[in-house]
């Protein structure tokens, strides 16, 4: 069973009098525990692809399943509560909530799956540690260095025990030592936790660390090559 | 669904980060509030003087006036000529169904002295019905008789003042005193009742049988004469059947004709001052009604700000909505930080509206009087204006798409 299955995907957007089609079909394949890079030039389809498979929108047509169920068919509320529990988000510019401490960050998705405080604080707590941010729970995101913030990031990706993780140029605001640091995490998350991870970027070094490269242009996959990791 | 406890120290963080703008908005309301209190405050004070006046009065009161003398085709005004007599007080008492007490009243000023001491003070002779008519209560002693006032006794009644300015501290029942140079024992002390409506001290009073005061102090032009007749009905309903029977009564005893004007009035005390006390009501609603507007302008600003910090955190609300937030989230996040507003302005509204109302009864003299209503009124009316001023931009937050918002700069 895959755990992503995209089938004919297309996205229209519609901007006055033009229609501007952003994926022209695309069909895709994710079994769970792979670790996929998603790469491409600006305006090839790949934030739009991510945006679906992110449960963020839906797909004009074409039929998307995350985990079997048909992402088509959901509302507003099932949609957000898919995301709640079934997918971590990174971005480049971590977004993290401003003037909350680390842990209060990390708490967010727990808060919105209804957790008691108490159990909030333990895992969290326990989220921190497992990117090595033991300490710095009290922090606020000024505090921290770009590499802590998005350690933060990842450990609020993680807390809900999502099996996807959806990462969207994790390493793009980072220089690249703390780069490099990121992505250990990320093939140690996928390696030891059997967590899904896919990862858009544009650097071809960042893309070396993932087992399969899919590239996009003009709104089609035009290449899906699996490799061997060195 | 979120929990509310969460909420509210998200909404409290949220308003602490704009402290300048959070305590502005929150003026709007502590005014409004403040405003509401106070003016209730001033209409409840206002209401509660005339109802103790109306109870101090003496409940269900009619008092009948002689009728006017008309000199030369001038008429002099009602109370001018003299033309009731205890025959008609009696026949009152007797013949009127809807009346329950009569008292007939013959006064006069008069100086009295007691020992060193004198002063002058209105003598009041009446019947022992005096006390149930104006609802008057005896501190000390006990009351004159029908037999004192059918054998015009030298008996009397002081009221607070008067024992104040003859006696001081000296216990006055059994003492002798004299009034118009007759003496006169005190048998017993009314209970103080304070000022009257019109600004009178009701306890600068000495009541005596009536037929003592025809007898041994005034002088009355024919026998059996008095100034005025005091009534009071059965109830609130007899006020209009008493007064019509009295009319009656009197019409047919002097014998006017149809045509004719009569020779004395009959007021309606009680009604005069229930329209009062109707009128100070009405008073209070409007004067709440025009405080609640400047809550409901406090509100307004309470949404003007809630829309600017929408805007504001459209990205956070965007990262909210990536991680799960769903749309009541959003919406319950922005309704609980305006009502956090709304009720924590409300609570300094109830503080400032108390010492505002203070203020006015030090410095204007009125009563205020805050009734817990008031208080509950208003923080609950702020609560309701910061969930209804809440809703508009948090359904606006809610509708935010989660990419467009994240993307927002």
């Amino acid at each position: 069973m895959a755990i992503i299955e995209a089938q004919e995907i297309t996205k229209v957007y519609r901007l006055g009098d033009i229609d501007l089609n952003a994926l022209n079909g695309v069909s895709l394949r994710i079994e769970k525990g792979e670790f996929v890079a998603v790469m491409g030039p600006s305006g090839s389809g790949k934030s739009t692809f991510m945006n679906i498979l992110g449960c963020l929108d839906k797909p004009t047509n074409g039929n998307y399943f995350l985990e079997n169920i048909d992402i088509g068919d959901l509302n507003r509320d099932e949609l957000a509560a898919i995301r709640n529990k079934k997918i971590g988000f990174i971005f480049q510019g971590f977004n993290l909530l401003p003037r909350t401490s680390a842990i209060e960050n990390v708490e967010l998705p727990m808060l919105y799956d209804g957790i008691s405080l108490k159990e909030r604080r333990q895992r969290a707590m326990a989220s921190l540690k497992s990117v090595g941010l033991e300490g710095r729970e009290d922090h606020h995101p000024n505090q921290l260095s770009d590499g802590q913030q998005q350690r933060v990031a990842i450990a609020r990706a993680l807390v809900n025990d999502a099996p996807i993780i959806l990462a969207d140029e994790p390493t793009g605001n980072l220089d690249s030592k703390t780069s490099a640091d990121i992505m250990e995490l990320f093939v140690k998350l996928n390696t030891k936790s059997k967590i899904t991870i896919i990862l858009v970027t544009h650097e071809t070094d960042i893309a070396a660390y993932s087992k399969r490269i899919i590239k996009f242009l003009d709104g089609r996959i035009i290449s899906d090559e699996q490799k061997k990791r060195l | 669904m979120i929990n509310i406890p969460s909420t509210f120290r998200i909404a409290f963080r949220a308003l602490k980060v704009n402290k300048m703008r959070s305590a502005l908005t929150m003026l709007g309301i502590i005014i409004g509030v403040g405003a509401v209190i106070a003016m209730l405050a001033v209409g409840t004070g206002a209401s509660k003087k005339i109802a103790d006046q109306i109870s101090s009065m003496g409940s269900n009161l009619i008092m009948i006036l002689p009728g006017a003398t008309t000199a030369g085709g001038v008429r002099m005004g009602a109370g001018t000529q003299p033309t009731l007599t205890m025959g008609d007080a009696e026949a009152i008492q007797k013949e009127c169904l809807a009346v329950s007490d009569v008292a007939p009243v013959l006064s006069g000023v008069a100086q009295v002295v007691f020992g060193h001491q004198n002063w002058s003070t209105g003598v009041v002779g009446t019947t022992q019905s005096m006390l149930i008519v104006r609802n008057w209560q005896l501190a000390a002693g006990k009351s004159f008789t029908e037999q004192d006032v059918k054998s015009a006794t030298k008996v009397c009644l002081l009221g607070q003042s008067v024992v104040d300015n003859l006696f001081g501290d000296m216990n006055p029942v059994g003492q002798f005193i004299r009034i118009k140079n007759v003496p006169f024992i005190v048998i017993g002390i009314l209970t103080p009742k304070g000022q009257s409506a019109q600004g009178q001290d009701q306890d600068d009073t000495i009541l005596i049988p009536v037929t003592t005061a025809q007898k041994k102090l005034f002088g009355t032009s024919f026998p059996g004469m008095v100034r005025t007749i005091m009534v009071k009905a059965k109830s609130t309903e007899d006020l209009a059947p008493a007064e019509k029977q009295i009319t009656e009564l009197l019409k047919q005893r002097h014998h006017i004709g149809p045509k004719q004007d009569n020779d004395f009035t009959v007021r309606n005390l009680t009604q005069i001052m229930q329209t009062a006390e109707q009128s100070t009501k009405v008073m209070t609603i409007l004067l709440g009604a025009i405080a609640s507007v400047s809550l409901l302008v406090g509100g307004i600003g309470i949404m003007n700000i809630m829309l600017v910090s929408v805007t504001e955190r459209t990205r956070e609300i965007g990262i909210r909505m990536a991680i799960g937030a769903k749309i009541w989230d959003i919406r319950l996040q922005f309704i609980i930080e305006a009502l956090t507003l709304s009720l924590i302005g409300g609570v300094a509204g109830i503080i400032f509206g108390i010492s505002g109302s203070e203020l006015i009864s030090t410095l204007a003299g009125w009563t205020t009087i805050i009734s817990p209503l008031s208080i509950l009124l208003a923080f609950g009316f702020s609560g309701m204006v910061g969930i209804f001023f809440g809703f508009y931009p948090a359904y606006k937050a809610s509708l935010l798409d989660p990419i467009d918002a994240l993307r927002y700069e």
